[in-house]
C-alpha cells in the first residue's frame, strides 16, 4: 500500500467553534494505481490532499505514506511524494530547465543528476522546444504539463495532482490524460482530484467520494456504476408530477423514483432507476398511456458518475461549482 | 550541512533574479538620495548644533544608510505574497528543503543587495554631499546594516506569510515605519529632541543602531551605543528570524 489512512482527522479551531473539515477518512491507494479523490466544494477534498502531502497538520488519526508515518516522519514522506498544487508553483521569469534544476535539488540530487532527470522529464512532458524560455511565455497547458513534470522530477512512487485539468482546454486536456496515464505506465501511483467525472471515469483505476468530512463511497468506477443498479429513465411531465410518480411506483421493474423540481416551462423530471431500461421504456409508456398522462419527453440512460455523485451527496458536482 | 547547501540553493535562485533584473537596486536608491541632494544641504549650518560633533555629512550619512537598511528591507514581504499566490511556497514546502532555508535564502538575498546599495549610498555621498569616509568605520556600519536586514526582512516575510495580501502588509508597514523613522534621529540627532522626545526614543533599538552607526563610521569606537545596538538589533534579529522561520514552516500558503 502506498497510503494507508485510518481515521484521520482534521479539526480547525475557530472562534464560534470548531470546523470538523475532515472526520475521520479511511483511504487506501495501491502502487501504480491512479486514484482519483472527488467531492464537492467544502467536502474536505482539499484538506485531506492537504494533509497527505504534508502541507497541514492531522488533528488525529494516523497515515502511512509510501512506507512512512505521515504524523511523525513528515520529512521522510516528502522525500518519497510528488506534489503538484492547483496553483502549480512556477515563477514567470526563470526557464522550466531551471526551475526542474532546481527542484531536483531541493529534493537532495546532486547538481549533475539534477540535470539529467530534468532533460528526461523535459523529454518526457514534450517540453523541448521552450525548456530554455521564460515559464511567462508559455500556453496555459504547457505551463501545467510544466507543473507535473516539476512534481515528478526526483521519480516519486506517489504524485499528487490538484485539479491538473481545470482551466484547460479539451486538447490540452486530452494531452493531459495521455501524460498521466504515462506515469502508470513507469509505475507512479497518482492521486489526482477533480472536478470532472468524465475524467475520473476515463481515467482513474479507483475513486472514493468525500463529503461532509468522510469517505461516502470507494471503488472501481465500474463498482461504483454498478451501485445504481439497473438504468434511469428520465421522463419530463408538465404540470403536476405526482400523478404519474404514483402510477408508476407499483410497477415491480422500478425501483425507485426520484422527483427534481420544475424547471422554468413547468416541466418536473422524473428520475426512475430500473433494472432494465430497454424493457421497461414501453411498459412505462403503456401505463402513462392507460391514465390518459402525455410525458413531454422520456429519455433513457446508463448511469454515470454524476448519478453515482448525485445519489451519495444529493448535489450534482457541476451544481457545485 | 543540509541548512548551508538549501540556504545557498534558494539564495542562488534569489540573486538569479535579482541580477536579471538590476533596476530595481538602483531604484531603491532614489529616496536616500533626494533625502541626501534635497535635505542635506540644510544640515551645512548646524555643525555647532548638538549631535552634529563628527560632521554634518558624517553625522546625517550614516543615519541616512540605517534608513536605506530599513525600507530596504521592510518591504520585501510584498515579493513573498506573488510567490505565495502562484504556489510557489507551496510547491517548496512539500519538498524536504529545510524551512530555515527558504526563509534564510531569501534575507541573506536581501543583505547582500542592502550591503550593495548602502556602499553605492556611501560612495556617491563623497561627492555630493562632501562626505569624508572613514574606510574602517564604513565596514563596522555594515555589520549593524546586516543586522537590521536580517532582521526586518525575516519580519516582512513573516508578517507577509501571515497577512497573504498586499492591501493589509502596505498600512501596516507605513503605520509602524513612519514613528520608527521619527524616532530614530536619522534625519537630526535625538539629541536635539526636548527629554520627553528623548524619553521615547529610548525604547526605540533604531535609534541605537543610528547612534551606534554614527559612532562606527566615525571611529569611536568606545561609544556605549555599540554595545546597546549589538544587543537590541542582534536580539531582534534572532528573535524575528526564528518567528519567521516557524512561518515558514507551518504556512498554509
Amino acid at each position: 500500500m502506498l497510503i494507508e489512512t485510518k481515521g484521520l482527522r482534521k479539526t480547525y479551531r475557530g472562534r464560534k467553534g470548531d470546523v470538523e473539515a475532515v472526520r475521520g477518512v479511511d483511504l487506501t491507494v495501491k502502487e501504480g494505481e491512479i486514484f482519483g479523490f472527488l467531492g464537492p466544494n467544502g467536502a474536505g477534498k482539499t484538506t485531506t490532499l492537504r494533509m497527505l502531502s504534508t502541507l497541514l497538520q492531522p488533528t488525529g488519526g494516523s497515515a502511512r505514506i509510501a512506507g512512512a508515518d505521515l504524523l511523525k516522519e513528515p520529512a521522510q514522506v516528502r522525500r518519497q511524494i510528488g506534489y503538484v498544487g492547483q496553483s502549480g508553483g512556477t515563477w514567470g521569469e526563470v526557464t522550466a530547465r531551471e526551475e526542474l534544476v532546481m527542484q531536483g535539488r531541493l529534493y537532495e540530487l546532486p547538481k549533475a543528476t539534477a540535470r539529467e532527470r530534468a532533460q528526461e522529464v523535459i523529454e518526457a512532458f514534450e517540453l523541448v522546444e521552450f525548456a530554455d524560455r521564460k515559464v511567462k511565455t508559455y500556453s496555459g497547458g504547457q505551463r501545467r504539463r510544466l507543473d507535473v513534470a516539476l512534481g515528478t522530477v526526483h521519480q516519486p512512487s506517489l504524485l499528487f495532482l490538484d485539479e491538473p485539468t481545470t482551466g484547460l482546454d479539451p486538447q490540452a486536456r486530452a494531452h493531459m490524460w495521455d501524460e498521466i496515464r504515462k506515469l502508470r505506465e513507469r509505475g507512479t501511483a497518482v492521486f489526482i482530484t477533480t472536478h470532472y467525472l468524465d475524467e475520473a471515469d476515463a481515467l482513474c483505476d479507483r475513486l472514493a467520494i468525500i463529503d461532509h468530512g468522510t469517505i461516502v463511497t470507494e471503488g472501481t468506477p465500474i463498482e461504483l456504476k454498478r451501485q445504481i443498479a439497473g438504468d434511469i429513465v428520465l421522463i419530463g411531465v408538465t404540470g403536476d408530477a405526482t400523478v404519474a410518480a404514483d402510477l408508476l411506483r407499483p410497477a415491480e421493474y422500478v425501483r425507485e423514483i426520484e422527483t427534481d423540481e420544475a424547471d422554468a416551462a413547468d416541466v418536473t423530471r422524473l428520475r426512475l432507476y430500473v433494472e432494465n431500461g430497454s424493457s421497461a421504456l414501453p411498459e412505462i409508456l403503456r401505463t402513462l398511456d392507460g391514465a390518459g398522462v402525455a410525458p413531454a419527453s422520456i429519455e433513457l440512460h446508463r448511469p454515470s458518475l454524476d448519478d453515482v455523485f448525485l445519489r451519495q451527496t444529493g448535489r450534482s458536482l457541476r451544481e457545485g461549482n | 550541512m543540509k541548512l548551508l547547501r538549501d540556504t545557498w540553493l534558494v539564495y542562488s535562485r534569489q540573486m538569479g533574479l535579482v541580477i536579471r533584473q538590476p533596476t530595481w537596486i538602483f531604484i531603491m536608491l532614489i529616496q536616500p538620495l533626494y533625502y541626501l541632494i534635497l535635505f542635506g544641504p540644510l544640515l551645512d549650518n548646524m555643525e555647532k548644533m548638538p549631535g552634529f560633533e563628527a560632521g554634518a555629512m558624517e553625522t546625517f550619512v550614516p543615519g541616512l544608510v540605517i534608513m536605506l537598511a530599513m525600507f530596504g528591507t521592510l518591504f520585501v514581504g510584498f515579493g513573498l505574497i506573488a510567490e505565495i499566490r502562484e504556489g510557489v511556497i507551496e510547491r517548496f514546502r512539500v519538498t524536504p528543503v529545510s524551512r530555515l532555508s527558504l526563509l534564510l535564502g531569501r534575507s541573506l538575498r536581501d543583505v547582500t543587495t542592502l550591503v550593495f546599495q548602502a556602499l553605492i549610498l556611501v560612495l556617491l555621498s563623497a561627492p555630493i554631499g562632501g562626505l569624508t569616509i572613514n574606510w574602517d568605520g564604513l565596514g563596522l556600519m555594515m555589520l549593524i546594516v546586516i543586522g537590521i536586514g536580517l532582521a526586518l526582512s525575516a519580519a516582512s516575510y513573516g508578517v507577509a506569510i501571515v497577512l497573504k495580501s498586499e492591501d493589509a502588509l502596505a498600512p501596516l508597514l507605513n503605520t509602524v515605519t513612519q514613528p520608527v523613522l521619527l524616532l530614530s534621529g536619522i534625519m537630526l540627532p535625538m539629541a536635539l529632541a526636548p527629554d520627553w522626545l528623548q524619553t521615547v526614543a529610548k525604547f526605540n533599538p533604531f535609534a541605537y543602531a543610528v547612534n551606534a552607526a554614527r559612532a562606527l563610521f566615525n571611529g569611536d569606537l568606545h561609544s556605549p551605543s555599540i554595545w546597546q545596538a549589538a544587543l537590541f538589533i542582534g536580539g531582534l534579529m534572532v528573535l524575528l528570524v526564528i518567528w519567521s522561520a516557524r512561518k515558514f514552516g507551518r504556512a498554509a500558503a
